[in-house]
């Protein structure tokens, strides 16, 4: 069993906005309405980078922001945990065209742009870390997957951990598996627990399939986001309720979760 | 840290299947490289490819995960007796127990690809043969490697450029030390494909000739593909017999630009120094050092600049591009193989294709093979977005 803290948290996604927001949401206090995602737009980049980043590179840094200001930490200071289902698509989308294209015009930048760390190489360069980072993919389970490497990565190194899962939608014809899907980004700032601390979270990596429980009737668009399984967890933060939640891990085990008693 | 046994290994590359037929051309000092033929049209650049990928489908209980990234997994994971291994393991901690990490940089995209390149139109959808989950998913390999080996751990495939197969070894120790897994199946699989033959090419880092890291003249990488695996176990009597343990690991990010790597070196410094403080060692301790030595003018300046600071002169190094060409996401486990070699096979292989090292280098480039064995090696491995990885392995 692990047991760590959370210390901020934050969401970015179709009719969610920033933790106390969806927070108020998630406790039942105001209905979920569907609408687009706010374009996101981190003051921590530069005003160029901005502009050119991808919508995949700018939604990880700006949910990673909110909870790195949430819990009050210096970003340059974090360890930081990207997961993604499918990384950049658009990027990998116009790769893919251009090596179809005759000369095969591949760019120079989005080439470096396609890879699965670009978040973590724009947000250490935004931020000024040279702290570790790592960028992990798990397809469905890239939420329950980069949880449990945070929670551990606290535990052994006895540091904080950014954890940051978001994915964004594939351009046709990539979008195969997830057509229509929304974009959602969320982020916990996961630290070591303290010895005795009441409001520290337990976490098990225990055997057997789980089916996912979403908290709230929530469209198939954003269910269909991997990223946006991390609200069953934030749920359980907005709300604490006696009992663990389950979060699927793969087809033969899953996670539970919930406060130490 | 606790060290940590890696008990088996296994590797598919261009020098053949097997780690002996990698350890024996090493030995021999004959390269895997070949003139590029894996283009439809020419490019100009040699590559490291596996030999008869295209004739080795996967079976067709698991034929759902074909491509050829999974194909160079499996070809891997039935050489050297690895999944008999893992069988064993399996045996004595039960299949939850064992994790599976894999680095990997290009998971299945060659066939996304070439499903691209099939296309009547630019807006026509993508051939059935195309499967996003089971090919094309950076996961795939890993949800194909768990599948073939039968474990349901803890799981992930890191990608983080060219550091991500020594990120995995980072990944694994971490969960074992945790208590979440006793031993776990640490990778890396990367395959040859035109998004990083075109890519590296329009970065202008692919070199005409066969890669000849350090050298004065290099002029650019040669790419390469393989897939190599590791049975790491927490040292204790459960584990098999080792000869070989992972001392600690070091990990940082340059914080500098995207694709070239911070000019002063800090961030490959301070993950070398990680490493040696996490298995409680000093400079003095490392005999041989396994250089990322990717022989892009850039990279290798950098890397030199960052071991002369914190090792100085007289620890020899070498860097294996020029028999593999740079395996990308698995090029921190073909350099886990290199120290392998170096600690049990009484081979410190040298620099391939490198004939007069750069007048400016400052460490110990080692040219020829040398006939000794290592007590402590240092591997490297940084790739794009400033991600640094250094891993020290040691005897028993």
């Amino acid at each position: 069993m692990l047991n760590f803290a959370i210390e901020g948290i934050g969401v970015c996604g179709p009719g969610l906005d920033g933790w106390p927001g969806t927070a108020a949401v998630l406790r039942g206090e105001g209905p979920y309405v569907f609408a687009p995602m706010r374009n996101p737009a981190p003051a921590v980049l530069a005003p160029g980078e901005r502009r050119r980043a991808s919508l995949a590179v700018r939604l990880a840094i700006e949910v990673a922001c909110q909870a790195a200001a949430a819990g009050g930490a210096a970003p340059a200071e974090l360890i930081a945990l990207f997961a993604s289902a499918d990384g950049d698509p658009d990027t990998i989308h116009s790769i893919c065209c251009a090596v179809a294209e005759p000369g095969y015009p591949v760019s120079p930048t989005r080439f470096h742009n396609s890879v699965h760390n670009a978040p973590a190489g724009y947000w250490s360069i935004a931020v000024g870390s040279r702290k570790p980072s790592s960028s992990i993919c798990a397809y469905d389970d890239s939420f329950a997957v980069a949880l449990l490497d945070a929670a551990v990565q606290a535990a052994v190194e006895q540091e904080r951990v950014l954890l940051v899962a978001s994915d964004v939608a594939s351009p046709p014809p990539l979008d195969l598996d997830r057509p229509g899907v929304a974009p959602f980004g969320c982020a916990l700032l996961v630290a070591p627990a303290a010895p005795g601390n009441a409001r520290a979270l337990r976490l098990n990596f225990v055997p057997g399939a789980a089916p996912m429980q979403w908290p709230l009737d929530l469209p198939q668009a954003l269910r269909d986001n991997p990223a946006a399984r991390g609200l069953a967890v934030l749920a359980a933060l907005a709300l604490p309720r006696p009992g663990m939640i389950r979060l699927p891990y793969g087809p033969d085990a899953h996670l539970e979760f919930g406060f130490e008693q | 840290m606790q060290p940590l046994a890696v008990t088996h290994l296994t590797s598919v590359n261009a020098l053949g299947i097997g780690c002996a037929a990698t350890y024996a051309a090493l030995r021999r000092r004959q390269t895997g490289l070949i003139p590029n033929n894996f283009t439809a049209d020419p490019l100009e650049t040699w590559i490291g490819r596996v030999a008869a990928v295209e004739e080795r489908p996967l079976s067709k209980a698991v034929g759902h995960f074909d491509c050829r990234n999974n194909r160079l997994a499996h070809m891997a994971l039935a050489a050297d007796d690895f999944a008999p291994a893992v069988a064993d393991a399996r045996g004595r901690y039960g299949p939850g127990r064992i994790g599976v990490f894999i680095g990997t940089s290009t998971g299945g995209i060659l066939e996304t690809e070439l499903g691209y390149r099939g296309r009547p139109s630019p807006h026509a959808t993508l051939p059935p043969s195309v499967q996003i989950r089971y090919q094309h998913n950076l996961f795939s390999v890993v949800d194909f490697t768990r599948a073939f080996l039968g474990l349901w751990g803890p799981a992930a495939a890191v990608s983080t450029a060219c550091s991500s197969s020594a990120k995995a070894f980072v990944h694994a120790s971490r969960c074992i030390a945790a208590g979440l897994c006793d031993a776990a199946v640490v990778g890396g699989v990367d395959s040859l494909c035109y998004t990083t033959l075109y890519g590296f090419h329009s970065l202008q880092l692919l070199s005409p000739e066969p890669c000849r890291p350090f050298d004065a003249h290099r002029s650019g990488i040669s790419i390469g593909e393989a897939a190599s695996f590791a049975l790491v176990e927490r040292a204790g009597p459960s584990a098999a017999d080792a000869e070989i343990v992972l001392l600690g690991y070091g990990e940082s990010s340059d914080a500098h630009h995207m694709a070239s790597p911070d000019p002063n070196g800090a961030g490959a410094r301070s993950a070398m120094a990680a490493a040696l403080s996490r298995g409680g060692l000093r400079p003095s301790d490392i005999d041989y050092i396994v250089l990322h030595g990717t022989a892009t003018q850039m990279n290798d300046e950098v890397e030199d600049l960052a071991i002369a600071g914190l090792f100085g002169h007289g620890v020899p190094a070498s860097s294996i591009k020029g028999w593999t060409g740079h395996t990308l996401g698995a090029a921190g486990m073909m350099n886990a193989l290199a120290a392998v070699c170096a600690l049990s096979g009484h081979l410190l292989p040298g620099t391939l294709n490198t004939s007069v090292v750069d007048p400016r280098v400052r460490i110990d480039v080692l040219l020829q093979n040398a006939e000794r064995q290592a007590e402590r090696v240092l591997v490297n491995a940084f790739g794009f977005g400033g991600s640094n990885c250094s891993l020290i392995f040691g005897r028993c």
